[in-house]
């Protein structure tokens, strides 16, 4: 992924549509900056596939030594697929957040909500929380 | 208004002489008790890790240290503490707590018998930062009439650097004019760091062998970097409050604020070892909680502090229920991820029916009964 075209939530999601067949398919993961933030992670929880995620609400959990923190959809829609893998190589999030270490697709039911952010105003709020 | 003006500028207590150095070396501060402290560097695992193999360095200036002069200041810390004091030897120190009159716990301390270059006897309490202040004002509301003993509050004036790990030892000793190597587990001494005062005892709060170094607050970052060139061959980093959470509960160390406070008993908090119920010539002992403890020792108490060892990778924390068959028995007051074990571990107060080692329980972690055991404490030991 190419981190520039890639859009944001605030709470540090970020989430790439493309459209195959006619649908709109959302890949989300978590930022690096994120990913920083939390560091020591130990767990994270992933939706089911079939599962119903909705804009702005908790669709999982991450863990780290230090807090949980639960990881919110940047869109709505059903999930279509889950990283399986991740959870058991969870360094994958240190080394590689927005390729390797994506975390669910999502089959988009609705159009995306305005207030996700772009890649310069996203940096913008990374660069004022740090 | 002149004279205030005149006055120098007070130090801004929510900062340790090392504020800047944390800064520096990219550690995430958090406030703490008032005090803006390091919680990490690096990553919590990393600084556990280099604690338990290496040797790391803690900036622990924030915790209070009070220091008792006088004749009087055995007999009133004997009142005070749960523990005998006026026994100690110089260059002993003690884990004690001190209660209030319900046998609650107000802070957990640790006490210092020692002796200037120049014989004069003294004792010295370090207290928890959040609990500093309750101390001093709860101790100054105790003060005998006639008391031969004066308090001097030396948190400000002095700084508190907490060296731990296996290499702890080789890391100081170069730095001390006395042998840290001949110091025993819980002794201290006076000493010099290139002729300046300072106070080496042979504690810490990680599990791991160690020392802490009281110092003038002045000499602070010169003593700091000696620290970290000596160590420097020992991988030294600098570790934060977030290491030193998770060291600390691998230990099984309580922590005031979590598995102790004023609605706990020394008793309760398995602590029984830090409370003398008589005097060395064997008569019972007169310490403010005393008559509260001593019935409860005779009736039993409702819970008691237990380890857990939670299946799975989630953490139970602080707050979250402990079931017994679905039913709730217990909290648990501190959890986290044992980087050591490589499992989610925690303490928990629970029914004293459910202590017994091996009892399988459960944690309501977030909706979810996860099984726990009960486990041995601490869970780490060094070997």
């Amino acid at each position: 992924m190419n981190t520039e075209e890639l859009l944001y939530c605030d709470t540090h999601e970020w989430v790439f549509v493309s459209e195959q067949d006619g649908q709109k398919i959302a890949t989300v993961g978590i930022s690096a900056f994120a990913v920083e933030q939390l560091t020591d992670l130990v767990f994270m929880e992933l939706p089911s596939v079939g599962t119903a995620v909705t804009a702005g609400d908790e669709f999982g959990e991450v863990e780290s030594v230090k807090a949980v923190s639960p990881l919110y959809s940047p869109v709505t829609g059903q999930v279509t697929m889950v990283n399986e893998g991740l959870p058991d190589n969870l360094d994958v999030l240190n080394t590689d957040p927005y390729n390797a270490g994506w975390i669910m697709k999502v089959a988009v039911s609705e159009d995306l909500p305005k207030n996700l952010l772009d890649h310069a105003a996203y940096q913008r709020q990374c660069g004022e929380a740090s | 208004m002149t004279d205030a003006a005149s006055q120098p500028e007070p130090r801004a207590e929510t900062a340790t002489a090392l504020f800047s150095w944390h800064v520096e070396q990219g550690a995430r501060m958090v406030d703490f008790a008032g005090w803006q402290m390091p919680i990490q560097y690096t990553s919590i695992v990393r600084e556990h890790e280099t604690t338990r193999n290496n040797v790391t360095l803690f900036d622990v200036s924030h915790m209070g240290r009070l220091r008792f002069n006088g004749d009087g200041a055995g007999v009133l810390l004997d009142r005070l503490l749960t523990r005998r004091v006026s026994d100690m030897q110089v260059g002993q120190v003690r884990y004690s707590l001190m209660c209030n009159h319900d046998g609650g716990i107000l802070d957990d301390v640790l006490v210092y018998h020692l002796e200037t270059p120049s014989g004069t006897r003294y004792y010295l309490l370090v207290v928890n930062a959040s609990n500093r202040e309750k101390i001093v004002n709860w101790i100054a509301a105790q003060w005998p009439d006639e008391a031969a003993v004066e308090l001097c509050d030396r948190t400000l004036e002095t700084s508190m650097l907490a060296i731990q790990g296996p290499h702890a030892i080789a890391t100081v000793s170069p730095l001390l004019s006395t042998n840290v190597a001949d110091l025993k587990y819980f002794r201290a001494k006076v000493t010099n760091q290139m002729n300046k005062p300072c106070i080496v005892s042979r504690t810490g709060y990680t599990g791991e062998d160690g020392v802490e170094l009281i110092i003038r607050e002045d000499q602070t970052t010169h003593i700091l970097q000696n620290i970290l060139a000596s160590g420097r061959q020992f991988g030294i980093t600098p570790a934060g409050l977030g290491a030193r959470d998770t060291l600390r509960l691998e230990a099984a160390m309580p922590l005031y604020g979590h598995e102790l406070n004023e609605d706990t008993t020394p008793l309760e908090a398995g602590l029984e070892f830090a409370v003398s119920w008589t005097n060395n010539s064997g008569a019972t002992r007169d310490f403010i909680g005393c008559e509260a403890l001593t019935e409860m020792k005779n009736n039993g108490q409702q819970r008691q502090r237990i380890g857990l060892l939670i299946d799975g990778k989630r953490v139970g924390r602080e707050g979250y229920a402990v079931l017994a068959d679905g039913q709730e028995i217990g909290m648990i007051t501190s959890g986290t991820f044992s980087p050591t074990l490589q499992r989610p571990i925690a303490m928990a107060y629970v029914a004293p029916q459910f202590t017994d080692l091996g009892q399988q329980l459960e944690v309501d972690i977030r909706g979810t009964s996860v099984p726990a055991i009960v486990s041995n404490l601490p869970f780490y030991k060094k070997t």
